[in-house]
């Protein structure tokens, strides 16, 4: 079984994130770049189902050389091998040109399934993973909190509002990962070491042919015009009281009388 | 050339997802600024008789696809019939709400149309004839304001944001032509949860827990059960077992914007907050008083939930009757 597991480098979810200057891009210097913890769980999955039923597991990502951290990240739980699209032109893509790119490096590989992270938690476009299926033309199944490798074909369950359903598709194809799926492992100190030693191939988009036309921030289709941080609230209203029991009453009192919320 | 609204609804088993009536609302809203007409689609097995549903908030036409290989959704089902129409119909914009199979849906399309897609919208402005939509990234730690480029722009909306409005409009139902094409996947199962449980992205109400609670959620619950409204909980309630994934709001969990929030014994990670500082009206109630959910909040109380979260129950239900 070939398995290609999609990763990207995101701020960790405690960063406080800033707006640069321009208004339209976020200050990347302070920020804990880490492993969208989506695409931790999309490893996993790829390692056990590698251990089960053997094959290799390829890492793919694409970002600044920051970005190989991520990928060596993934080689250290036990990937086999990494490919690192890194280059300025394709730097500032959006969510449609990305996948262009990861399906053109995937289509390199003879692979049988591919998983990535539902999302990244940083644009939240919940877009790549799809793009990707369809222009390899194989089919998805998003929120993934089961797998099953069968003759031939994967069955999911996946997660919808209020409940699950369950997938049958033919391999190859594509899933997402949600939380529940697994627990992620973490790196060993052996594995960090012997991921130095694991191949880790570096490609441009015009190593990839990918037109440089469709890619990078000038050609995204989806234009940021500004970035703006969430309206400010009010300063909270403290409800007192001289027991648990008058401060509810209170606190019901003003949702219903004068918020009106109830 | 590319011109008027296209709505891409939800059903399940017949019954319309709240979020296909915001979607067609805000849809007649940007169809009227645009002058433009506003056409919505129906998608299912045998659900022609629901388009009358659809007629109050005022879309100009209703389509129905009506095919029993669209019984459940499949990607790749779902993706041919609606890219098939949306070829016929060429609108200028399609919007669909962001659910989590309006995602998946949104964003297969948005690659096999080669189109923008700007995922789960907080707002939609029309500014001179063009979109300008407000989108949470960083789960809600920044708000983009985006432009869709292109003759096609594909909008998703997040659920519980938008107005749901009625407006009286001539509509004109139409059978459309369904080619379901080739078809990779099949749905197996399906299991959904018994009883009346809310769905968090879909709740008026929601009321949380977190490491305060110290793992009973029965004071929540029944909080929660008072209210009519969902129990939510932290990723440290969640990561302690106490509560399912599925009920996980925050940056990693589920991003859901309810008329009122009430966060119990949660301090108020950035993470946590990520997920729900799109609420309408927040309490908090935390022992700390100096936890950063009170940052966040429209009201607090400072003290022991396991006192104030029953106590508080019984008031909404005098309330509620």
């Amino acid at each position: 079984m070939e398995i290609v597991v999609l990763v990207k480098q995101v701020p960790d979810t405690e960063s406080l994130i800033e707006i640069e200057g321009d208004g339209v891009s976020i200050k990347k210097q302070d920020i804990k770049w880490v492993m969208n913890p989506y695409d931790e769980i999309a490893v996993e999955e790829a390692l056990q189902i590698r251990d089960a039923q053997g094959g290799a597991v390829t890492v793919v990502s694409m970002g600044p050389q920051k970005a190989v951290e991520t990928i060596r990240t993934a080689l250290a739980m036990g990937a086999d091998k990494g490919i690192h699209i890194n280059d300025p032109a394709a730097e500032g893509s959006d969510a449609l040109a990305t996948a262009k790119i990861l399906a053109a490096a995937v289509k390199e590989i003879s692979c049988d399934l591919i998983i990535a992270g539902h999302r990244a938690v940083d644009e939240d476009n919940y877009q790549v993973a799809a793009g990707v299926a369809e222009f390899l033309d194989i089919p998805q199944i998003s929120m993934v909190i089961k797998a099953e490798v069968l003759d031939g074909k994967i069955k999911c369950h996946r997660t919808i509002e209020g409940g699950t359903v369950v997938v049958e598709a033919a391999l190859p194809a594509l899933f997402t990962t949600q939380r529940g799926l697994n627990e992620p492992r973490y790196a060993s100190l052996p594995g960090i070491m012997k991921a130095k030693k694991k191949p880790v191939e570096v490609k441009t988009v015009a190593d990839l042919g990918v037109d440089s036309a469709v890619v990078g921030a000038a050609n995204r289709k989806v234009k940021i015009k500004a970035l703006n941080f969430p309206p400010e609230r009010q300063a909270v209203k403290i409800i007192e009281g001289e027991s648990a029991v008058a401060k509810a009453a209170e606190l019901v009192r003003v949702l219903h009388e004068e918020s009106k919320i109830i | 050339m590319a011109q008027g609204v296209f709505v891409i609804t939800e059903q399940r088993d017949g019954v319309f997802r709240k979020l296909s009536f915001e979607a067609v609302s805000e849809g007649r809203r940007i169809a009227d600024g645009m002058g433009a007409d506003l056409t919505a689609v129906v998608v299912g097995s045998g659900i022609e008789g629901m388009a009358g549903e659809l007629e109050k908030y005022g879309p100009d036409k209703i389509l129905t696809a009506d095919d029993p290989a669209l019984a459940e959704y499949t990607t790749d089902a779902y993706t041919n019939v609606i890219a098939g129409l949306i070829q016929s119909v060429d609108p200028a914009v399609i919007l669909i709400g962001a659910s989590v199979q309006g995602k998946d849906q949104s964003a297969r399309l948005a690659a096999r149309l080669d189109a923008g897609l700007a995922m789960d919208c907080t707002a939609i402005k029309l500014d001179n004839g063009r979109l300008i939509c407000t989108r949470p990234m960083f789960g809600g730690k920044i708000f983009a304001d985006v432009e869709i480029e292109g003759s096609l722009q594909i909008i998703a909306i997040r659920p519980n944001v938008m107005d749901i409005v009625e407006t009286a409009k001539d509509c004109v139902v139409e059978k459309a032509s369904v080619n379901v094409g080739e078809v990779k996947t099949a749905v197996v199962e399906k299991s959904l949860d018994t009883g009346d449980k809310i769905e968090l992205t879909e709740a008026d109400i929601i009321v949380s827990g977190g490491r305060g609670t110290a793992g009973d959620f029965g004071a929540i619950e029944q909080l929660a059960a008072a209210f009519g409204g969902a129990v939510g909980a932290s990723r440290s309630a969640v990561d302690e077992g106490w509560r399912p994934h599925s009920d996980q709001v925050g940056q990693t969990g589920k991003v859901v914007s309810p008329v009122l929030y009430v966060a119990c014994g949660i301090s108020g990670a950035i993470q946590h907050l990520a997920g729900m500082s799109t609420s309408k009206f927040i309490v908090a109630i935390n022992k700390d008083p100096e936890a950063p959910i009170f940052s966040k909040a429209d009201l607090g109380i400072v003290g022991n939930l396991a006192e104030v979260v029953p106590a508080m129950a019984e008031e909404v239900k005098k309330i509620r009757g």
